[in-house]
């Protein structure tokens, strides 16, 4: 298994001016902030490039504003969702029969999002080749035959593989769950 | 946040598919930030001390960046008209 850093401690190191952590922040939380952008606003795909630059310009500006290194998260997402709200009001007054907000919908998504990311960081702590064989079928939408054939190993066992490395990410999953109840 | 205890294979299959990478070029020059930034750093410091140098920026600031040796990528360009309404 990987040996997963917190998210307060990425942070740490970025603020320490590690060039490599600042790398890592980005690749951490650029699908969040991605996804935020595009299944929370359903952003075009130029809006959502300018708001992603921006996003991550004013955390790295602001990262030593942060009161607390495990908010990360949630300062992202806020910083995000405000920054999306102020794109749609610019897209809005060049075009304004576009819908309203709908803020509870957009709620629900950004909760949906926080648990794909728990499920993300139990994929890390799998690590690969179960995280490899997941994102490519789960998230790059690839086929057995294109995993197949960059993994080098046979399509008619990638599916069974999937499997295994989904029951792997779910007992990540409980023992995180079990380790964070109270006793 | 949902209690993650529980979810079957389904699910997280499901999660998993909410979180698409993002493109690989915003990612890369979301990671050239920190250089970016001492590109900025350095430019507008030399705005601030050259009044000639401010002025170009103002009459055509990619061109202005370019002839100062620097590549004038969209952020950088962006980034600086915004810093140079401070100046």
């Amino acid at each position: 298994m990987a040996v997963e850093q917190t998210d307060a401690q990425l942070v740490s190191r970025c603020r320490a001016g590690d060039p490599e952590a600042w790398n890592e922040f980005v690749e951490r939380f650029s699908r969040y902030v991605y996804a935020i952008c595009g299944r929370g606003f359903r952003l075009a795909q130029h809006d959502a490039e300018d708001v992603f630059q921006e996003v991550f310009a004013r955390a790295f500006e602001r990262l030593s504003e942060l009161r607390s290194d495990d908010a990360v998260r949630p300062w992202l997402a806020m910083l995000t969702r405000r920054l999306c709200i102020d794109r749609l009001r610019l897209i809005a007054r060049d075009a304004p029969s576009d819908p309203e907000l709908d803020e509870g919908a957009i709620d629900d998504v950004l909760g949906q999002l926080d648990e794909a990311m728990a499920v993300r960081a139990a994929l890390d702590t799998v690590g690969d080749p179960c995280r490899e064989i997941l994102d490519s079928f789960f998230c790059r939408d690839e086929s057995y035959r294109t995993i197949g054939d960059r993994l080098e190993i046979p399509a008619g066992t990638i599916a069974s593989r999937i499997s295994r490395c989904l029951d792997k990410v779910r007992a990540e999953l409980d023992g995180r769950s079990r380790a964070s109840r109270p006793s | 946040m949902r209690e993650m205890n529980g979810f079957d294979e389904e699910q997280i299959g499901r999660l998993l598919r909410l979180l698409p990478p993002a493109p690989e070029g915003w990612v890369r020059a979301a990671q050239e930030l920190p250089a970016a930034r001492a590109t900025l750093d350095e430019l507008v410091a030399r705005a601030e001390q050259d009044a000639a140098f401010r002025l170009q920026l103002r009459a055509d600031l990619e061109r202005a960046v370019a002839a100062a040796g620097y590549e004038p990528s969209p952020f950088i360009v962006s980034r600086l008209r915004r810093l140079l309404e401070e100046v």
